[in-house]
């Protein structure tokens, strides 16, 4: 991966900027997301498919469920992966071949924040104990890269799971014969979560950060918030973005600012997820 | 011809000489050099141009001219069974040809020691991926501003048993195998010249048959290229496939 260049000019100008008018350079105010849209039927060919766009930034994302045997350890459970490829048509800066840390990284806390919120029901997987269980996989393509490429592949990840179609099993030929389009995955609507990535850019904390604004980052905090009967609760978190320590004042600011955040726009990522 | 074979009719009641309805767009990746989509039925493909760039590992650059690399993959959701993100032998050897026909119209003598990179992928499959991605990585090129002698145009044709097709579905090219069977032949020509930058067939013709093809998949060139340079002409800069 090669290093994205910016001139030392631009990275005062964004920092300077933000330290004295509390703004940022394309006008948002440090919690602001970008614009967020969301279209479906990408794929036909699979479950679901979807395309997620923050702004500029933009993520293809497909749910699939196919027949497997269950892991011994979990006889009565299907089983989940999430996979996300930092493709290199979407930045200058992603290379071809095997996926590197950044998009291992991406994918594994994405997938602990759906494990981990209880909305995919694994036993609701299960086809026949021990013998026959549904796993479902989830793939992410980055397409364009224009920063906060982890919060457009969480969200597309949860909505795809959110519309995907099942299946229909055959028991006697034991095959797959097309999807069921009246019925979704097992889930529990009621634990939706999602996650929110928020960085340090000189004394500030942002949200939904542009690439030039990634490129000047002090260090990333991902959070993964789901509903707990109007609570929010936290299901995964990551300190990313290299060394660099968050002191607690810091960290005071990222819980309220997540806390604030995922009130304004659980609502509508809720509508987003089950159309 | 007496004998006029089983395939008498499509599935989707096109004639045997019709493209399927076709969409194409310029612009659509804003980070890229160039970037287009083309669709084709269900069939969609995405291609993005990133160069120009200096290309390392210095021994593989050549001081005469620019290399072209073409990089083509399915996404895993494409197909009906997830296909594991990466290369195969498949996508490999579709890399390899797409990279033949393009650089059979692209002049990059002005820009030695670099390298053009062509992304190609496809969200959704339904046949005739190869061709599509093709026609979507001209745009790209094209939109990318880089010198080309001509532009291309691709097409699937086919014959199901006895009967001659163009623009093959996933019926068509993978589902039918009665009587005389599917052969499926991806056809590259050139705008002006006419001439074949990729040929491929896979399964049995007769000499007469061939030339049919070739004269069949002029004529659907023609109609594609209508799109392509309208595409063109219209750069959305907004973000679709």
């Amino acid at each position: 991966m090669s290093k994205y260049i910016m001139p030392n000019l631009q990275k005062d100008k964004i920092e300077s900027y933000l330290n004295k008018e509390g703004k940022r350079l394309d006008g948002r105010t440090p919690e602001e997301y970008r614009e967020i849209t969301v279209e479906d039927g990408i794929s036909k060919n699979s479950a679901s498919a979807v395309r997620v766009k923050i702004g500029k930034t933009e993520v293809l994302c497909g749910v699939h469920v196919a027949l497997a045997t269950p892991y011994p350890d979990s006889p009565g459970e299907g089983t989940f992966m999430t996979n996300a490829e930092l493709h290199p048509m979407a930045s200058q800066q992603f290379d071809i071949g095997r996926p590197g840390i950044n998009a291992i990284e991406m994918s594994r806390v994405i997938d602990r924040g759906i494990r981990e919120s209880g909305f995919l029901d694994f036993k609701g997987l299960c086809i026949k104990e021990g013998e026959k269980i549904w796993q479902v996989f989830v793939d992410i393509t980055a397409i364009n890269d224009d920063g906060n490429l982890f919060d457009a592949a969480g969200l597309a990840a949860i909505i795809a799971l959110g519309r995907a179609r099942m299946p229909i099993y055959n028991e006697k030929e034991d095959k797959v014969e097309g999807y069921d389009d009246k019925k979704g995955l097992p889930l529990d609507k009621d634990v939706l979560s999602f996650s929110m990535t928020f960085h340090k850019i000189g004394d500030k904390i942002v949200a939904d950060v542009s690439k030039d604004e990634e490129a000047v980052s002090k260090l990333r905090v991902t959070i993964a918030i789901g509903d707990n009967k109007g609570e929010p609760r936290i299901t995964a978190m990551q300190k990313g973005g290299g060394a660099g320590t968050i002191n607690s004042e810091d960290m005071e600011t990222i819980l309220k600012l997540a806390e604030s955040k995922w009130s304004e726009m659980f609502p509508k990522v809720k509508e987003y997820v089950f159309g | 011809m007496a004998d006029k074979g089983i395939y008498t009719k499509r599935n989707d009641g096109r004639k045997m000489d019709e493209v399927r309805p076709m969409t194409a767009k310029v612009g659509i990746v804003p980070s890229a050099d160039g970037s287009a989509s083309f669709q084709t039925g269900k069939t969609k493909a995405i291609a993005v141009v990133r160069g120009p760039r200096t290309l390392h590992p210095q021994h593989m650059q050549n001081a005469q001219k620019g290399v072209l690399r073409v990089n083509y993959g399915m996404m895993p959701f494409s197909v009906e069974d997830r296909i594991r993100p990466g290369p195969n032998r498949r996508s490999e050897e579709i890399s390899k040809v797409t990279e033949w026909a393009l650089n059979s119209v692209l002049d990059l003598s002005g820009f030695p020691n670099t390298v053009v990179d062509v992304f190609v992928q496809i969200p959704q499959a339904d046949a005739g991926t190869r061709v599509a991605g093709i026609n979507a990585a001209a745009m790209a090129l094209a939109h990318a501003g880089l010198p080309m002698k001509q532009m291309v145009s691709a097409i699937g044709v086919g014959k199901i048993d006895k009967t001659l097709v163009v623009d093959l579905d996933k019926y068509e090219d993978s589902e039918f195998h009665d009587e005389e069977g599917s052969t499926d032949i991806p056809i590259v020509l050139t705008s002006r010249t006419k001439e074949i930058a990729l040929l491929q067939l896979d399964g049995k013709i007769s000499i007469p048959e061939f030339k049919a093809v070739i004269e069949l998949g002029k004529k659907a060139c023609d109609d594609i290229l209508k799109v392509q340079m309208d595409a063109l002409k219209n750069v959305t800069g907004e973000s679709n496939e």
